[in-house]
């Protein structure tokens, strides 16, 4: 019960805290606010009550999850008409998406995957390309954008599987360098300037004209957080379906130690190559939707840096951790956007956080629980 | 193709891999006594131009002219600021995080090499912009019909190669260098013998560093530009031309370099399609490299150690 108590009011503090920030026009408030959570933080991270406070709130996890929900809607539902922080939220709960993937690579098997942000412009140019070409739905495009991700990065499956550490790391570092570079040299992808895409529509469902359902009138970037949301719900769900199940633990056995994996009789391969397309796929339907939502797209938005964030929200938020990354990638999408004193010093800012956590604490904000099996105590 | 552009082409490539091997050299000494990557390397090179232009800017503006004189400091102020810049990176950022995961060390040096890069961007007086490196060295040369071979980028060349031969000779015939030699093989073993272990690793960081503020002066000198970004670039070829050679291995590291300019070279030179696609073929050529020679070129010696 107590835990249960815990959870609604962490979801209604949580809510209640992103519409002020999400509302907050002066930066002064928004200063103010800022500061506030920082320092909420910090106690809580003193006292291990943040620690505390989680577990008991993830108990139930699927109220936690249907809580999270929620309070998105509810969030989404408030602002109908603020544009500005409607397209804040859905970029947000993109970026879950697409740390979701990275999560199954790198949190799960332990595959590290540094071009992240190319994989999200392997689906978004997907996206692009396709829509402009020819009139395949564009649900199905969405999904087009996962299968070009994951088959692009096949390409790295072998010396992947052949390398480790920062063998492996500098491959994909490599690819990221080498992506970015060819979209901009690449005149038939539309070269440096991008491409413009098609307004998004899902059977009768435009997605660029205002909302007026009924009583209901706002934002047509409502519909794009309905989508987001249904998205990230669903890859939410499978993403930690799959780390309960028994493929959960043989990527972990996989990423803590390939020999006694190997001797357990895991083919360490085949786990390598599943977690990488899995997440690969997650993380192209992800830039397909982003694509879609901003309407264009270029080399810019894909570069190694871009990269570089996206394993920075894992690290930060915990990695292996869904719970972790999702307010990790909130923090690190909002801050900067909200606040625009820092605007010019937000990559000195969240880089500077990065070496501060992973020297102080190395597990992320909210690190993953301990697996229980089940018939263990609790 | 006529000779005289041939030899301009190699000349340019030797000049760059020259520049990637001594970044490469640094990495490849980091990861010698430490087993790490420490990624702020090509963002400490930036920080080595950066600190030659401010000592040129400060020393004309107090009336200096002799081009000597302002060569010495320009390199002298790069190498004090880049081994000081090693050492601390070392002393604060990799020896705390020397026991965790491979990729957290890679991701702790990284986002200090942004912070780095950043510091450059917003206090460097006009750091946001392109700065215009000044020429110290003679821009005549013997001609050969119509290719020029330039004094200055000879002596760049000749230095470059002399620094990374004091370095070697520094490793294989010093005491210090049997110390680091030592730390290498095997740190616990290296501490029962009586070395400092830390002053070691701070040692041979603020060494590979300077060997990085040279690359940077080079690079400065070579195209009159410098920029808080040149680092990042630099740094990942570095990275890609230590791990090409193999890690821990000094010729590993300069046969890298050079082989990683020479891929640049060729694929601006000799592809059929648009030289654009050099750097897309250089990556990719290190990808397959990579594929078929797990540890590079001249590989890893250690064993597996279960």
């Amino acid at each position: 019960m107590r835990s249960r108590a815990a959870a609604v009011l962490l979801a209604a503090l949580a809510t209640a805290f992103a519409w002020l920030l999400l509302r907050a026009e002066s930066q002064g408030a928004i200063a103010a606010l800022i500061a506030l959570a920082v320092l909420a933080g910090f106690a809580l991270l003193r006292t291990r009550l943040l620690d505390a406070f989680t577990r008991a709130a993830l108990r139930d996890e699927r109220l936690a999850q249907w809580l999270a929900f929620a309070a998105v809607a509810v969030l989404a539902l408030l602002l109908p008409e603020d544009d500005f922080s409607l397209l804040l939220l859905t970029r947000v709960l993109i970026v879950i998406v697409a740390c979701l993937g990275l999560n199954v690579q790198l949190g799960y098997a332990g595959v590290v995957n540094f071009a992240g942000a190319s994989f999200f412009g392997v689906g978004g140019y997907t996206a692009a390309v396709l829509s402009r070409a020819t009139g395949l739905p564009h649900l199905l495009l969405l999904l087009a954008g996962g299968v070009t991700a994951a088959l692009a990065g096949t390409v790295l499956l072998l010396p992947i599987l052949r390398t480790r550490g920062h063998y492996a790391a500098l491959i994909t570092i490599a690819f990221a360098l080498l992506f970015r570079t060819f979209l901009e040299v690449n005149d038939s992808l539309g070269g440096p300037q991008g491409l413009k895409l098609p307004e998004l529509r899902i059977g009768p469902i435009r997605f660029n004209d205002p909302v007026a359902a009924g009583p209901l009138e706002g934002s047509f970037y409502l519909k794009y957080v309905v989508l987001a949301l249904l998205v990230l719900a669903f890859f939410f769900a499978v993403v930690q379906r799959l780390e309960r199940s028994w493929i959960g633990l043989a990527l972990d056995a996989v990423r803590i130690d390939e020999t006694a994996a190997a001797t357990f009789g895991l083919d360490i391969a085949r786990w390598k190559i599943a977690a990488f397309v899995i997440g690969n796929f997650v993380i192209g339907v992800a830039g397909a939707l982003s694509a879609f939502m901003i309407g264009f797209i270029a080399p810019n938005n894909y570069s190694f840096a871009e990269s570089l964030i996206l394993v920075s929200i894992l690290l930060l938020g915990g990695v292996g951790n869904p719970w972790g990354l999702s307010l990790a990638a909130a923090i690190v999408i909002l801050l900067p956007e909200k606040l625009q004193i820092i605007q010019e010093y937000r990559f000195l800012m969240f880089a500077s956080m990065v070496v501060l956590i992973l020297l102080f604490r190395p597990a992320g904000l909210v690190p993953r629980p301990m697996r229980r099996l089940p018939g263990t105590p609790r | 193709m006529p000779a005289e552009v041939i030899a301009q082409y190699a000349m340019n490539g030797a000049m760059l891999g020259m520049m990637y091997a001594l970044v490469a050299v640094g990495f490849t000494l980091f990861f010698g006594v430490l087993d790490v990557i420490q990624f702020s390397h090509g963002d400490v090179v930036a920080a080595g131009a950066f600190a030659g232009l401010a000592a040129w800017t400060l020393l004309t503006s107090a009336g200096v002219t002799s081009p000597g004189l302002l060569l010495l400091a320009v390199i002298g102020s790069a190498a004090l600021v880049t081994a000081a810049l090693g050492a601390l990176v070392a002393r604060f950022i990799v020896l705390p995080v020397k026991s965790a995961p491979q990729l957290n060390v890679l991701l702790v040096t990284l986002m200090g090499g942004t912070v780095l890069r950043e510091c450059i961007r917003l206090f460097y007086p006009g750091g946001s912009q392109p700065k215009l490196f000044p020429a110290l060295l003679p821009a005549t040369g013997w001609s050969f019909g119509t290719f020029l071979l330039r004094f200055d980028n000879v002596i760049l060349l000749v230095s470059g190669a002399l620094l990374i031969a004091a370095t070697h000779l520094l490793i294989t015939r010093t005491r210090l260098g049997l110390a680091i030699r030592a730390v290498a093989q095997d740190e616990e073993t290296a501490r029962t013998m009586g070395i400092d272990f830390r002053k070691v690793v701070l040692v041979t960081f603020a060494l590979g560093s300077v060997l990085a503020a040279f690359a940077g002066v080079m690079d400065g000198l070579y195209y009159n530009e410098v920029f808080f970004g040149m680092g990042l670039l630099l740094g990942v070829i570095g990275f890609a031309a230590a791990v090409l050679g193999g890690l821990g291995n000094l010729y590993g590291a300069i046969v890298g370099g050079f082989l990683f300019a020479a891929l640049q070279t060729i694929g601006a030179v000799a592809l059929p399609f648009a030289s654009a696609y050099k750097d897309v073929f250089a990556f990719g050529v290190v990808i397959i490299l990579m594929a078929i020679r797990p540890t590079g070129l001249i590989g890893e010696r250690a064993s597996e150690r279960v």
